[in-house]
């Protein structure tokens, strides 16, 4: 479904990205864990086509994304949902205008079926009947999950989430893991997770990747990630103050303790 | 200090072109972005209705009182020579010719060219833009050509607005002030302004609203840092914006002074 190889993307004159590989099957839920500002999100934007890849490939679909003209990559974005970070809810428009964007602009279906589509994207995330609120009415979770309706409702085949779990409290949290979950069972899409909560990344995939200097460094199921002692792995994993991550930083910048 | 001097030199100059290409690259894709399908038509009308609709009351204060007050300057001078009848004609003039296209202009930059930075301002930062994107929705044809197309029509008819407000003004000063007769008044105006003053005073306006409408979009599109960067990239459209409207306005001028002499 995604083979993503060599790539490579300096962002401010800083390299975020240095011949990044990675491959994910169809209907797998792969977690990209990785330290905050580590270039996690900037990974999604190339998958997704925001940004164009310096150096190397993504493959989506059997599509090269970074070459693909205007129309086609219109098309391949038709069949991705991302679910962003802070929600990135039109803040003009309604919860149900929110939800439907992508079937109003794109789509000539008829209003019952539209309607039909939203409330059925807003009860797969257990938001029935809050179609009329604005987004500023809803709290950081809520949020997360219209957007998540959003997403669905154009019925992706890929589902990328953008640090799903964070902002929100551990139960909204969990509750989220779980959505992520059961969509997968339920619709059986491929999943993308950006995170870099390690519980989430426990709960919800079937694959674990780690992100370090631009690169996948450790790839593999959640309890090879658990066994693993991999230095650096090991140190994120277990949210350790002290390790090769933090000494590679404090040789660089020189961190006052 | 030359070496530094040269640096920072260079780096304004490099800045400059940079927006300059950015705007050029804007403009270029807007007016193409125009005539491409799908035409929502719904989205112009709610851009006229936000940027001219709800501009005219501003818009009609002001030129008020600018009539007020270039009536009552223009009768200082205008008494001491014995010629107060000369009033309706010069702020008739003086209005329809430059006065009502600038200070609509202004009135609407700092209106409406401020309230589209920070709108999509804030789109940018909280990734609002980035979701359309993703949606497969060109955010220029989404964002940026509604609003073009708004201010390019609805200025010239604020413009107009503006002068007959603006002249309405003048005429109170003059006809209960001044003891000029009504019809007087109306006669002189009438005679003072003819086609081709009106009409390049309404064909610049278009470009105002242009200006307007371009600037405050690239500078929205290029906010960075959060609630600040909306902040100053706000003051920065606004500031831009007077400026190439009073350049603009002074290449027009010239443009029409050798070709309608």
């Amino acid at each position: 479904m995604i083979d993503i190889r060599g790539l490579s993307k300096s962002l401010a004159g800083k390299k975020v990205l240095d011949g990044l590989s990675l491959h994910i099957d169809k209907g797998v839920t792969c977690t990209i864990i990785g330290r905050s500002g580590c270039g996690k999100s900037v990974l999604l934007k190339h998958i997704v086509g925001i940004l164009k890849p310096d150096q190397g490939e993504v493959i989506v679909d059997g599509k090269n994304v970074g070459r693909l003209n205007d129309k086609d990559l219109a098309a391949l974005r038709m069949e991705l949902g991302l679910v962003f970070q802070g929600g990135a809810l039109f803040d003009s428009m309604t919860v149900a205008e929110n939800v439907g964007f992508g079937l109003i602009e794109h789509d000539n279906i008829s209003q019952k079926e539209l309607l039909e589509r939203i409330e059925e994207s807003l009860s797969l995330v257990g938001l029935c009947g809050i179609g009329n609120l604005m987004p500023a009415e809803l709290s950081g979770g809520m949020k997360k999950r219209v957007s998540l309706a959003r997403a669905l409702c154009i019925r992706p085949k890929l589902i990328l989430y953008d640090e799903p779990t964070t902002g929100v409290d551990p139960i909204t949290a969990d509750s989220i893991n779980d959505l992520i979950r059961s969509l997968h069972d339920r619709l059986n899409v491929t999943s993308i997770v950006v995170t870099h909560d390690m519980t989430s990344a426990y709960k919800v995939s079937d694959r674990i990747a780690m992100l370090y200097q631009g690169k996948i460094i450790f790839e593999g199921t959640p309890d090879e990630v658990k066994e693993n002692d991999h230095g650096v792995v090991h140190q994120f994993v277990r949210g350790l103050a002290h390790g090769p991550i933090t000494e590679t930083l404090e040789s660089g910048h020189r961190i006052c303790p | 200090m030359t070496r530094f001097f040269f640096i920072y030199f260079g780096r304004r100059v490099r800045t400059f072109l940079y927006f300059l290409g950015g705007i050029a690259n804007l403009s270029f894709q807007t007016v193409y972005l125009s005539f491409v399908p799908p035409f929502k038509k719904e989205r112009v009308i709610e851009q006229i209705k936000k940027s001219g609709y709800d501009s005219l009351p501003i818009v009609g204060l002001v030129a008020l009182f600018i009539g007020f007050i270039f009536a009552l300057q223009t009768a200082y001078f205008m008494q001491r020579m014995g010629s107060e009848m000369y009033i309706a004609s010069l702020v008739a003039l003086a209005l329809v010719r430059e006065l009502g296209p600038v200070i609509t202009a202004l009135v609407v930059a700092g209106r409406v060219g401020a309230a589209n930075t920070a709108e999509l301002g804030s789109m940018q930062v909280t990734e609002q833009i980035d979701a359309l994107e993703v949606f497969a929705t060109n955010p220029i044809k989404y964002l940026v050509v509604p609003r073009f197309l708004a201010l390019s029509i609805v200025l010239p008819l604020l413009t107009l607005f503006a002068n007959a407000v603006g002249i309405f003004g003048s005429y109170l000063i003059c006809v209960n002030k001044l003891r000029i007769s009504s019809s007087m008044y109306l006669q002189v105006t009438s005679e003072a302004m003819l086609f081709k003053d009106l009409f390049t005073g309404l064909f610049k306006s278009i470009f105002f609203g242009m200006i307007i409408a371009i600037v405050s979009c690239y500078e929205g599109f290029n906010v960075e840092g959060g609630a600040e960067g909306v902040g100053q990239a706000t003051t920065r459209s606004v500031v831009i914006t007077f400026i190439s409207i009073i350049i603009a306005d002074c290449f027009f001028t010239a443009i029409f002074y050798f070709i309608f002499p």
